[in-house]
């Protein structure tokens, strides 16, 4: 077992048995290889079911709002700019989250590393940045860095941004050239192009909604997609109701997406749907210098106005 | 039952004759998975056994499909007059589908004809259909089809069962749509049956030692008490993880819930049928506002109720789940059907 594992562990034993906190959200081994389970635990006993690896890549704070008490939670840096964010919209209250930060250096893309085999994984462990995988016909060793989830590879803050108490050293921040060049290259692509490029990205899309079940910026009691009186969009398959959906959800992400990645890593169809949110984030960022989560006394850039704001067509 | 033999070399050619009479539904890969949908004339179906995400309950049962349609232009004779929307139920040929899927077929079956009713789109759709089974002889981690009622080389539900030899299929031709399939193929070189089913039978063996069936459990599912295990408390921790998206159900090759939308465009009305989920909140709320399960945990317990415990009573054929994993592989939270059968079926009620 390894040492932030069993660091964590002994972090959340003792705030449940000191009484800090009435539950603490974490993850436990997942059943499959490659994968990790989000659970609550409320007693010391179930405390020492957490883990911590390089699978946890969902986004804990998607289960902090509508809960009751006073909550634990573990939260990597994205994870944590979503906690300042639900903070600023109300969602929840600083005094009632506990935070245990955990300083993360990337997650792995599981479904990278699955078409990288042939057959399927029956093992997965890890240790010091090396993955260790079996497959029914061999073992191998791969680089966890040559593996990394897109949205790790481009991370600007991998250490939480806020929390009462920290897992883990510090780590490193990326030095990245270029955090956007994939937007980039859509931007880049004409009209034409464009417009197939989204109509093939979305093709498969089943209107499961994990995408939007996962993202915690997503609490709408009523999402649009689901209004019925009127009812803005239809529940089938054609191409521009699943557009609408990708790309209004999108919209209401503006100045909010940390890029956490949990949409890409719900998405049982393996769709690309970042590719809606990272224009944003990109745009968030080069046309307000905004970057979401990291101070709890401003609101996100879409979401306020000021009488001195710039641009021309307020005045 | 007759045994037909097919030299692989033969099999390409076998499926290109059929397409004359039959249209050809398989396994292809499109990006980094499979799916399970019409072939083009120039596609084959994969005969690997890839666990496709989605089930070839889409053949029978689309995600959307059109079922009745009317004009809205007034001067036409006709306007307003709800007619069946076309669909071509000209025979089809579902290939290389797996022994737990066809099974499947056979449970949504006890739902779509009954007594009472038979729904005509899926009962078209299935009376049009073969399904030539492929026999899985090396099952993924994922199978736990021998638990549930059905295995790698189960019968249950085809009208043809290949088997992969290395360098030959055998077929085990079970019906009269299996062997009007293998005649238009031109596939009908028969094999000397006894040592055909004996080789299949070892075979089957082999393929079941892989899976261990005792992992999963679902003897005592039937003589438990349906209130004692709805009431019980490990629902709450157990639906912790769930975040209601409808990945679980729509991969399920079982699940056939749906939702009738009707749309309008300029002058036409066309009423669908959409895949439906019991993980959406959506799901029962009624027109009043008032939702019976508005939590989730509600809903986590009544889909894992369903398939395991509801179903087991009211039809007695086993459960509603086939094994086939695919809901364990894709949720995004690793709800795992196999402990929450475990758990199931080995629950006692505290005694107060």
């Amino acid at each position: 077992m390894d040492s932030l594992t069993n660091k964590i562990r002994t972090l959340c034993t003792g705030l449940l048995k000191d009484g800090k906190v009435d539950m603490i959200v974490g993850f436990k081994k997942g059943t499959i290889p490659m994968s990790s389970c989000p659970m609550v635990a409320r007693t010391q006993e179930q405390a020492e079911e957490i883990i911590w690896d390089s699978n946890c890549s969902l986004n804990l704070a998607n289960y902090l709002t509508n809960i009751k008490g006073k909550i634990g939670v573990l939260a990597k840096g994205c994870d944590s700019r979503n906690i300042v964010n639900h903070i600023i919209e109300n969602k929840i209250t600083r005094k009632n989250i506990y935070i245990i930060g955990v300083p993360c250096d990337g997650m792995v893309d599981k479904r990278k590393i699955r078409s990288f085999f042939h057959d399927d994984i029956t093992l997965f462990s890890e240790k010091n940045n090396k993955l260790f995988v079996e497959t029914m016909s061999g073992k191998k060793e791969l680089e966890k860095n040559d593996f990394l989830k897109d949205n790790c590879k481009t991370c600007m803050h991998r250490n939480p941004v806020i929390y009462d108490e920290l897992a883990a050293e510090l780590v490193k921040e990326n030095e990245i050239d270029d955090p956007f060049a994939d937007v980039r290259k859509i931007e880049n692509m004409s009209s034409n192009d464009k417009w197939n490029y989204f109509d093939n990205l979305v093709k498969d899309c089943i209107r499961c909604y994990a995408c939007r079940n996962a993202c915690p910026l997503c609490y709408c009691p009523t999402c649009f997609v689901d209004e019925s009186s009127p009812q803005w969009v239809g529940k089938g398959q054609d191409i521009n109701d699943v557009k609408t959906f990708h790309l209004l959800r999108a919209y209401h992400c503006a100045g909010r997406c940390t890029d956490c990645g949990a949409c890409e890593e719900a998405c049982p169809m393996d769709i690309h749907v970042r590719a809606f949110t990272r224009k944003l984030v990109k745009d968030s960022f080069e046309f307000f210098g905004w970057e979401p989560g990291l101070d709890l006394t401003k609101r996100p850039a879409l979401d306020t106005f000021n009488p001195d704001d710039p641009d021309e067509f307020i005045k | 039952m007759k045994v037909i033999k097919i030299d692989k070399k033969n099999w390409a050619g076998g499926i290109d004759k059929s397409r004359g009479k039959y249209q050809i539904f398989g396994s292809v890969k499109d990006k980094e998975h499979f799916v399970f949908r019409k072939l083009n004339s120039e596609e084959y179906p994969d005969m690997g056994n890839a666990l496709s995400v989605l089930s070839p309950k889409s053949i029978l049962f689309p995600q959307s499909e059109k079922i009745i349609t009317a004009s809205l232009d007034e001067s036409q004779d006709d306007h307003h007059i709800m007619k069946r929307s076309y669909t071509d139920y000209s025979p089809r040929a579902v290939i290389g589908i797996m022994p737990c899927d066809a099974k499947a077929v056979q449970l949504v079956k006890l739902n779509f004809e009954t007594d009472d009713y038979r729904d005509p789109y899926w009962c078209d759709a299935y009376e049009a259909t073969t399904f030539v089974g492929l026999a899985v002889n090396k099952p993924s981690i994922y199978d736990f089809t021998s638990s549930m009622g059905s295995g790698p080389f189960a019968e249950e539900g085809l009208d043809v069962l290949l088997v992969d030899c290395e360098d030959e299929y055998l077929a085990k031709v079970f019906t009269e749509k299996g062997e009007a399939f293998m005649n238009s193929a031109g596939l009908t070189v028969e094999a000397d049956t006894n040592k055909a089913v004996k080789l299949i039978e070892e075979m089957k063996t082999q393929a079941e030692k892989l899976i261990d069936s005792e992992k999963v459990k679902t003897d005592k599912l039937k003589e438990k008490s349906l209130l004692e295990l709805h009431g019980a408390s490990f629902w709450d921790d157990l639906s912790f993880a769930c975040i209601n998206c409808g990945t679980c159900t729509f991969v399920c090759p079982t699940c056939w819930c749906f939702d009738i939308q009707d749309e309008t465009k300029e002058k036409t009305a066309i009423r669908f049928r959409n895949w439906d989920t019991c993980m959406s909140p959506l799901f029962t709320l009624h027109a009043s506002g008032h939702n019976p399960r508005a939590e989730k945990v509600q809903r986590v317990r009544q889909r894992f109720m369903h398939k395991l415990k509801y179903f087991v009573d009211k039809y007695d054929k086993g459960t509603m789940c086939v094994g086939c994993g695919r809901c364990v592989l894709h949720c995004p939270v690793n709800i795992d059907i196999r402990e929450i059968c475990n758990t199931m079926n080995s629950y006692e009620a505290q005694q107060v």
